[in-house]
């Protein structure tokens, strides 16, 4: 490795919230001897396992796979979804990205749906009722196919698959200024209408899943891009004039 | 609980904002080229602005150009109000990634209330402004040129009037670009082009307007 380790010494600035009804407050902590080969979560592990020690409530944050894969991990660092580095989640972003001394600010997502439920904790079951209300494609189960059985393009096959990167982190509905849902349920809708399997159900697909977004009380989107800058897995924009495409066709044909 | 239908979809109220956004987008450079006749002289100016007032047919072109523009304001407004309120607890701390958020799109709600004051001085000033009369080749019309000379004489209406044109123009720069991406053109080599396209036709409405502004106030 070409960068040493050093050790850091931080200011923290972190919410605290007891429960959904509980109001929060920031609570500062002084954290030392961070090793810039840790990893943001590891670092708040360090933080907790101090916490723990003083007698005090450690802080509640989500995380899983902690390799960038689960789309559990999820908090404001500094004001930026994942914090300041491009297409990294906050497991995958490590200290040597801060300096000694520095202050970070810890926050949970926060928009309408996404109810903070503890901590840095918050509610995201809204992504899956978008999900549940048409993210899938239904076929009769038996025998695999035959690879190769549909042809799919190459062009559509790689979109349709960057599409799929999608974590479901809400990263960008966090960094929206409008806490828009659009980027995720434009990916959820582009890796299926994209593909031949996913084209039967297409039409009612996207008219439910922009319902039910809509209903969850999602923001508009009004183009700022933030979503696509600040997503761990570089979903880009052109999902979202994708599903405003579908979405046209599909309310034509009244579906 | 209004029904869930396009109308009142987020994807449809877009799609209808950026489309009166379109017309009004094509409307702005169409009464720039017009009033370019400022630059040709007051007759030219005059008789230009007689004929297309005096075509019954502006009536049903006004109408529309109210319609879609109180259209375009009322969406605005309506997902301007269900934005805030998608984020009832605001961030302590919210920095821009600077890959995203422009000045252009970061300022529409501010440079969209600018334009609708603007517009209502402007109507005010001009279309019910004085009503003066000349004599073009025999024929009777209001001398709208010398209302907007006089106008420009005071300095400070020529520095509102560039400032306004300079936020119509940041605010159509976003516009442009917001109107192919809502209606579902995204494309990895036209939407560049498509950007700059927007920026050009900014930078366009801005220095066109401004400079009329500037010519009428040296006419003094
Ligand atoms: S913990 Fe799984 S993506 Fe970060």
């Amino acid at each position: 490795m070409s960068q040493q380790e050093q050790l850091l010494n931080l200011n923290l600035k972190v919410w605290r919230q007891k429960n959904r009804k509980d109001s929060g407050h920031f609570e500062d902590y002084r954290l030392e001897g961070v090793s810039t080969d840790s990893s943001f979560l590891e670092m708040i592990d360090q933080l907790n396992e101090q916490l723990v020690a003083e007698n005090k409530d450690p802080i509640t944050f989500d995380h899983d796979c902690r390799e960038g894969i689960c789309g559990s991990c999820s908090m404001m660092i500094n004001g930026q979804a994942h914090g300041p580095e491009k297409q990294t989640t906050t497991c995958q972003l490590h200290m040597r990205s801060f300096k000694n001394e520095d202050t970070v600010v810890i926050e949970p997502w926060r928009a309408r749906a996404f109810p903070v439920m503890k901590d840095l904790m918050v509610d995201r079951s809204s992504f899956d009722k978008i999900i549940q209300s048409g993210g899938f494609i239904s076929v009769n189960t038996g025998n695999a196919q035959d690879a190769n059985a549909i042809p799919v393009s190459k062009e559509n096959a790689d979109l349709a698959m960057d599409a799929a990167t999608c974590i479901g982190c809400g990263a960008c509905v966090a960094s929206c200024p409008n806490a828009s849902a659009m980027l995720f349920t434009s990916a959820k809708i582009s890796q299926l209408a994209l593909l031949p399997q996913g084209r039967v159900e297409a039409e009612e697909r996207v008219s439910s899943m922009v319902k039910t977004m809509d209903e969850e009380g999602f923001g508009n989107c009004t183009n700022h891009a933030e979503c696509e800058a600040s997503c761990p897995k570089g979903i880009n924009l052109s999902n979202i004039a994708r599903m405003n495409k579908e979405y046209i066709f599909s309310k034509i044909k009244g579906k | 609980m209004l029904a869930h239908n396009y109308f009142t979809s987020s994807i449809g109220k877009k799609q209808i904002l950026a489309l009166t956004g379109l017309g009004l987008l094509g409307f702005t450079v169409t009464h720039l080229a017009g009033n370019f006749f400022l630059f040709v002289g007051a007759d030219a100016f005059n008789k230009y602005a007689y004929t297309l007032t005096s075509n019954p047919l502006i009536y049903v072109a006004e109408a529309g150009l109210i319609g879609m523009f109180l259209l375009h304001v009322v969406l605005a407004l309506v997902l301007k109000t269900e934005n805030h309120s998608a984020r009832p607890v605001k961030y302590y701390n919210k920095t821009r990634t600077g890959r995203g958020e422009t000045i252009a799109s970061a300022t529409m709600p501010i440079t969209g209330v600018i334009i609708l004051v603007f517009i209502i001085l402007h109507l005010l000033n001009f279309k019910f402004g004085a009503h003066y009369t000349t004599n073009v080749a025999g024929t009777e019309m209001r001398d709208l040129y010398r209302v907007v000379i006089e106008y420009f004489a005071n300095p400070l209406y020529v520095a509102w009037y560039c400032f306004a044109v300079c936020a119509l123009g940041l605010h159509t720069s976003h516009g442009v670009q917001s109107v192919f991406q809502t209606w579902g053109f995204n494309h990895k080599s036209y939407t560049p082009h498509i950007k700059t396209a927007g920026v050009l036709y900014g930078l366009f409405v801005a220095i066109g307007f401004s400079s009329l502004a500037i010519f009428c106030h040296f006419q003094n």
